[in-house]
């Protein structure tokens, strides 16, 4: 990656990150938003992030793209504690844990 | 002690358990950020500019994949649209202060300090806007400036970490942990299964743009599942 592009994303994600947070609290009166908004923006984070993480997890970059039996296991661990215990910290440990547990288990 | 004051200590002692999130979180992003190729000044300014781990973690991991940098963007973007729902909900309570101290809410509206403020608020909604501002303030003012400085500490020490803790993996376990506590009802699930469905069925397509249309089918599909439901509770 260029330096250049690294400084496009750095500033414009800041910027357009910041537009979104003061959107409504920008507005005179505060408006309210439209009700079939409301209810697409609730899903917005269970929509972007398992589309992002499902191809790391099945084809690992550090592998060359082959499915690796620590990694599968430490991405199941991550998400059944954080789904179990609602503890993202928790599954973020739990998930490193077994990683190197595995790998240490398989060489 | 002043009213504002009281309520500004509230937000302090209210905001303060999310120091232990906050910590390892902004640590673990200095490395990765580090690790990934971003030198010091960019990692810093990124976690200054956008504070929103999330997004960061997104935009980082895109940057590796070579991503074209609008993608990149519109990725990190679309991580954050919920705070959009942050803002309008917030908006009936500080709408009547000075819009030099909303633009700074803005700023610093992220997942933790909007959880405590809204519920605060709701509990005692007669607070005037001003009380509600202090007590806002308190709930970041130990978030922030810990979050920056984590962020740095982890990008200086980033670089002395060996490659054997496989740290390239630490994005992804962040993602699923991230995702996992979300997962709180049917739409949601549904949602996020057709999330993965989408993105590996159209992995081949170029410029990250299978993830653009998992994220667009996911919500639909979110939302239609909800309609469904809430016509059945009814009809």
């Amino acid at each position: 990656m260029d330096d250049q592009s690294v400084w496009i994303v750095i500033v414009l994600l800041g910027l357009g990150t910041f537009l979104i947070r003061f959107s409504f609290l920008g507005l005179i009166g505060g408006r309210e938003l439209p009700e079939w908004l409301l209810r697409h923006l609730r899903y917005v984070p269970v929509a972007v992030l398992p589309g992002l993480v499902a191809p790391l997890v099945l084809w690992p970059e550090a592998t060359g793209g082959t499915p690796d039996p620590s990694r599968l296991a430490a991405a199941l661990v991550a998400l059944a504690v954080g789904a179990g215990f609602k503890s993202t910290l928790g599954a973020i440990f739990a998930g490193m844990a077994t990683l190197y547990l595995v790998q240490s288990l398989i060489g | 002690m002043s009213r504002n004051q009281n309520l500004f200590w509230q937000g302090v002692i209210a905001g303060a358990p999310f120091v232990l999130v906050v910590i390892p979180f902004s640590l673990l992003f200095g490395v990765v950020a580090t690790e990934s190729g971003l030198d010091l000044v960019q990692t810093m300014a990124m976690t200054v500019l956008v504070i929103a781990g999330a997004a960061q973690f997104a935009a980082v991991q895109l940057l590796v994949d070579h991503a074209p940098t609008l993608v990149i963007i519109l990725t990190g973007l679309a991580v954050n649209l919920r705070m959009a729902m942050y803002s309008a909900s917030l908006a009936p309570h500080l709408g009547k202060a000075p819009f030099w101290q909303r633009a700074i809410v803005g700023y610093f509206l992220v997942d933790q300090s909007y959880a405590v403020a809204m519920q605060k608020f709701e509990a005692e909604p007669a607070l005037t806007p001003a009380q509600k501002i202090a007590f806002f303030a308190g709930t970041m003012v130990l978030i922030a400036p810990l979050w920056y400085l984590f962020t740095y500490v982890g990008a200086v020490a980033g670089a002395a970490i060996p490659d054997a803790f496989a740290l390239d993996f630490a994005v992804p376990i962040t993602f699923l942990a991230l995702i996992g506590p979300s997962l709180r009802s049917l739409p949601h699930l549904l949602a996020a299964l057709v999330s993965v469905a989408v993105s590996l069925a159209l992995a081949w397509m170029p410029y990250n743009l299978w993830l653009l249309i998992a994220a667009l089918a996911a919500m639909v599909t979110g939302a239609q599942i909800e309609l469904w439901q809430g016509r059945r509770r009814h009809g």
